[in-house]
């Protein structure tokens, strides 16, 4: 655990503080749970995406999206719990290297939305250095709300995929996602410039 | 009519299976192609590569090949996923959770092990697992046995998968490729 010295961030206020900084139509890829809720209450946009399911996906489809829209920043929040279901993610982005992707990971060592139990990397291992050692060498801790808002601003014009990992609180989210795939789909397209409105 | 069509592209019998299903990709204009490989696809896999038409990359695991494809086509580019009988095998909740409840053409190509010859139980028994599985989300499956259907099969059904925003499974079958054979 290398993150001792970073503050303990609210996953509401750092999404908000994300979106906030949003300009130019980049995509947004909510994870499972509590961080697209989080993604929801900050406030709809065409171009966000809440997964509903598929839990450890959200750096794979935001890859996607970002291999489909290479001049687009896509950008995708995870949970540590999921994202520790997926690990091998971030080796495959590591190797494709898609300088337009820039991963956050909502990191408070708990799978709160099922009662808070500790996941199993909680107290032994350290996401930024998992994703070092997984080849991505744009990897570092948000040391504030600040910091986070600078390593944001920095990966916007990185020339490398960037990942950026925050503790956060143990509170849950604040909205609760409406859970229509088919228009939460239909809509991102939309967003994307993919598809045209019926 | 099926024959005309079949007229305007090259004949079957001049063909690999590996060539045609690459053929029948480009054609419909998928050229993101990640992979988890298998032995039998490995001549596809190399030809793939070979071929700058296509971005194509091994995935860690089958379910994240999945999540990327499913990007892709929301983001305006089509793909399609390559793994083997037991890789299928871990995706029953990406399948419910993802690509059918948002409607995502996801395109499978899945060379089948397990049978006419398998030597290894575990690869029998998982493959079994699959066609329950498919039929239970009551997704499109064909299973490919024949050299001079493949390229009409495989054409079909990814236009169909496309145009009604539905996930399908192509099963290659060892009829069609020879299989993964004992060898001591």
């Amino acid at each position: 655990m290398d993150n001792r010295n970073t503050k303990v961030m609210n996953r509401f206020d750092v999404t908000s503080r994300l979106i906030g900084k949003l300009k130019h139509e980049e995509a947004v890829i909510g994870g499972i749970g509590n961080t697209n809720f989080d993604l929801w209450a900050a406030g709809h946009r065409p171009q966000n995406f809440y997964m509903l399911g598929s839990m450890g996906l959200a750096f794979p489809i935001a890859l996607g999206v970002a291999l489909a829209q290479p001049d687009r920043r896509v950008f995708a929040l995870e949970g540590d719990g999921s994202l520790l279901m997926q690990l091998g993610a971030l080796s495959t982005i590591a190797t494709l290297k898609p300088k337009n992707l820039i991963m956050i990971v909502m990191d408070n060592g708990i799978y709160q939305i099922t009662g808070a139990q500790p996941t199993p990397a909680a107290s032994v291992a350290d996401i930024v250095a998992i994703a070092a050692g997984s080849g991505l060498a744009r990897s570092a801790w948000a040391a504030d709300e600040e910091d986070f808002e600078r390593l944001v601003e920095a990966a916007m014009s990185a020339t490398a995929p960037s990942l950026i990992a925050v503790r956060i609180d143990d509170k849950p989210g604040v909205g609760a996602t409406r859970r229509d795939p088919v228009q939460i789909r239909e809509r991102f397209m939309q967003g994307l410039g993919v598809r045209e409105p019926l | 009519m099926a024959v005309a069509e079949r007229q305007a592209t090259p004949a079957a019998g001049d063909s690999s299976w590996h060539d045609i299903v690459l053929q029948t990709l480009k054609r419909n204009e998928i050229s993101l192609v990640p992979y988890v490989p298998d032995r039998v696809l490995t001549p596809l896999i190399k030809n793939l590569h070979a071929d700058p038409f296509f971005t194509t990359f091994a995935t860690a695991r089958e379910e994240e090949a999945v999540g990327i494809v499913s990007g892709a086509w929301m983001g305006g580019r089509r793909g399609a996923v390559l793994m083997q009988t037991s890789g299928f095998a871990t995706l029953a909740n990406v399948l419910a959770s993802l690509a059918v409840p948002y409607q995502i053409p996801l395109i499978m190509f899945v060379s089948e092990r397990g049978t006419l010859g398998e030597f290894n139980y575990g690869q029998s028994l998982v493959c079994r697992t699959m066609r329950p599985v498919l039929d239970s989300l009551a997704l499109e499956h064909h299973t490919i046995t024949r050299l001079d259907e493949l390229e009409f099969i495989a054409d079909r059904s990814i236009k169909q998968a496309v145009t009604t925003q539905a996930p399908v499974a192509l099963i290659l079958n060892p009829l069609l490729t020879g299989g993964k054979v004992f060898d001591k």
